[in-house]
């Protein structure tokens, strides 16, 4: 789950992490109001959106004055801000995040990451901060230093002294003041179950100290039953609306650009069932996992969804029933397309326990539902059918 | 032979008198396993099932002999499961539990290193069976055959696809183990390469991937170099994900292609590249398997490299 920037420095904040001053505004009227009380020589007006990629697209502005703020606020506000991560239709901006400015001398790249090769956290540092670290990763993976974190030990000295190193700091002040930072947002972390922290920049301003110029954190979704004050900095207007409502729902929905549904039991042959629609020559709408019981009632959420998305063409049922019986499963879908009145082609290939009999009552149903058994058949079956449209 | 699991082994269940510990375990007994007793704490001294409830998996452990478990106990607590396990000598661990934080699982893989002989295998995994011997897990018996096949694989229901195309086929499995879809887990792709190379029961091995990490890498280094020594077994592939968006994280919290080498397209051309037959069609994958096999080692000579 992520959060945003002003959320994120709140949070670092209470652990005494050097962020810049700032106030969240949600109109121009109180951007204007707010600047006026904030009033610094150097403010930065900044779009609050989940996804990276926003000083580029225009999304941060380097204010003088309250009217400037104003301007910039008037500019960006209400808005949808296009970057490379937002798509093209881009992301509404709905929230600003106006701050105090900072003088910068360098920027750092800092951030947590799970190393999934050694199953622990590890810090990644460069000395090219402000751009992506993706980038930086292509031009010139040698500025980049990766120490892994062993959870018994945490942070040690050689971890400061590794990254010290990779910025290229020698005073020992600013050796020390490293240290914390590092022991301090690994602490936040762990107390959070974060499962990415990134600081880009993190930069030595002109006065010589190290401060959080930006502040991405994501946390783990497995992990939010244990940190309710987490799950309440969710932002569902940045999230899919369908995906919300699958989440919800218990199901596990992610909306693709094609025009064939999909409804299919377990993650990998959920993903499977796509690339199988692509090798047809068509393009799968959704990745879309039922869970292991596909019981009529998910059947038809799972329908629901699918549907609403008005692309949609045709949909494949693909339910590999093991513990669960394909009749029972066949059921369960002639009494959803019923209820909905499901309107496009609709293939089911059911497999597993009973499967010859869950055909059959599929068949029998006198609905407009073909029922094949074959894995390839059923797939190029959805994918002629809807071409033919 | 088989790997991991035979009809010798003496299994646990532990969140037995659970919803999903009953039911699964009254799959297992039915399909022969060994089961000699569970664990839910506070229930000790009951029966259930007909096999003894213990409190502690130290008391399963000393009473029955227990060597494996599967856990079923909900995703908060399966740390404290796996780890009691461990400490009382189990030595395979299963984890069925979906939804284990990774902050748990990284201290999990740090601690089991304290126990060398001990195997986890998952989390968020089916479970591991070798056909006519040993079911440990959730997985439908019906559609596995005892054969030569060696099962490995990231997913769930992809698997019974790979168990229920060998069957259809005749060429049927030795071992099949549902490794999991967490980014930090127990057994991974290469350990169980490792097992597998060793059973001479096991003629083939049908590996199922999917986006994210590059532990697929590693097994296609570790063929690739055992093929280069004259240790040839036929492998095939499937990787899922081709059509997965970049960022986005695709059911299995480990199924998030973001970094170098973790899309399944960079996955296939690089298993490719070290001999393994990939298919991109999990229709094919019974297919791919035989044609894996019917090209001999001749086909694979190590000057390729």
């Amino acid at each position: 789950m992520n959060i945003h920037e002003y959320q994120a420095k709140r949070l670092l904040k209470t652990y005494g992490l050097p962020v810049s001053e700032g106030v969240m505004v949600e109109s121009v009227f109180d951007a204007e109001a707010q600047a006026k009380i904030f009033n610094k020589p150097l403010m930065v007006v900044k779009a609050q959106i989940h996804a990276g990629g926003r000083g580029k697209a225009g999304g941060v502005v380097l204010c003088k004055s309250v009217e400037e703020v104003k301007a910039a606020a008037e500019k960006i506000l209400h808005k949808p801000l296009i970057t490379h991560q937002t798509g093209p239709q881009g992301q509404i901006v709905r929230r600003l995040y106006i701050e105090d400015g900072a003088n910068i001398d360098q920027e750092f790249y800092l951030s947590f990451v799970l190393d999934r090769a050694h199953g622990c956290m590890t810090i990644i540092s460069s000395r090219e901060g402000g751009t992506e670290i993706e980038e930086v990763a292509k031009k010139s993976p040698e500025k980049i230093t990766k120490t892994l974190i062993y959870p018994a030990t945490g942070i040690m000295g050689y971890h400061v002294r590794h990254v010290a190193k990779t910025y290229g700091l020698n005073d020992k002040d600013q050796i020390k003041k490293l240290g914390e930072i590092l022991t301090k947002l690994y602490q936040v972390l762990l107390d959070k179950d974060a499962d990415l922290i990134e600081i880009n920049p993190f930069v030595l301003t002109t006065e010589g100290n190290l401060h959080l110029l930006d502040a991405k954190i994501s946390f783990e979704g497995n992990a939010l039953f244990k940190h309710p004050d987490i799950e309440a900095l969710r932002d569902e207007k940045e999230e899919d609306a369908l995906e919300t409502l699958a989440r919800e729902q218990d199901l596990n929905y992610i909306k693709l650009d094609g025009n064939i549904g999909c409804m299919v039991n377990g993650a990998g042959l959920a993903m499977a069932t796509m690339d199988l629609i692509k090798l047809c020559g068509a393009e799968p709408a959704n990745f879309l996992d039922v869970g292991g019981t596909a019981s009529q009632e998910k059947v038809e959420t799972a329908f629901k969804i699918i549907l609403s998305d008005k692309d949609v063409k045709g949909i494949l049922v693909n339910i590999f029933g093991g513990i669960m019986k394909c009749d029972i499963i066949a059921h369960g879908i002639i009494a959803a397309a019923k209820s909905l009145h499901v309107h496009v082609p609709l293939v089911v290939r059911l497999q597993g326990t009973n499967s010859p009999e869950g055909q059959k009552i599929l068949r029998d149903s006198g609905l407009n539902i073909k029922a094949i058994d074959s894995l390839d058949e059923a797939s190029e079956e959805i994918v002629k059918q809807v071409q033919a449209v | 032979m088989s790997i991991l699991v035979n009809k010798n082994t003496k299994l646990i269940c532990q969140g037995f008198t659970g919803k999903h510990g009953t039911f699964h375990s009254e799959q297992c007994i039915a399909y022969g396993t060994q089961m000699v007793g569970g664990v839910t704490p506070g229930k000790g001294g009951n029966t259930h099932l007909g096999l003894p409830v213990f409190d502690t998996v130290f008391d399963a452990v000393s009473q029955t002999g227990a060597d494996a478990t599967m856990i079923y106990v909900p995703a908060p607590f399966a740390a404290d499961a796996i780890m009691e396990a461990a400490h009382a000598g189990i030595k395979i661990i299963v984890c069925i539990t979906e939804g284990v934080p990774v902050q748990d699982m990284i201290k999990i893989k740090q601690n089991l290193k304290n126990f060398p002989d001990t195997v986890l295998i998952g989390p968020n995994c089916p479970g591991i069976i070798t056909p006519g011997e040993c079911k440990i897990g959730i997985m439908p018996a019906s559609i596995h055959q005892v054969g030569k096949i060696g099962i490995i694989s990231r997913s769930g229901t992809l698997t019974y696809e790979a168990v229920a195309q060998t069957t259809a086929l005749g060429l049927g499995q030795s071992t099949c183990v549902g490794i999991g879809g967490d980014p930090v887990r127990g057994l991974n792709f290469v350990d169980c390469l490792e097992l597998f190379y060793k059973d001479t029961k096991t003629e083939g091995i049908l590996m199922i991937g999917e986006i994210g990490g590059n532990d697929e890498q590693d097994a296609g280094d570790f063929i690739k170099h055992q093929t280069q020594l004259g240790n040839y077994k036929p492998t095939a592939a499937f990787i899922a994900g081709v059509t997965a968006p970049k960022g986005k994280r695709m059911g299995h919290a480990g199924a998030i292609a973001s970094g170098k080498g973790d899309s399944a397209q960079e996955k296939i051309d690089y298993l490719r590249e070290c001999g393994l037959v990939v298919t991109l069609s999990p229709a094919q994958l019974g297919k791919a398997m035989v044609d894996a096999m019917q090209q001999d080692s001749s086909y694979m000579p190590a000057s390729r490299f």
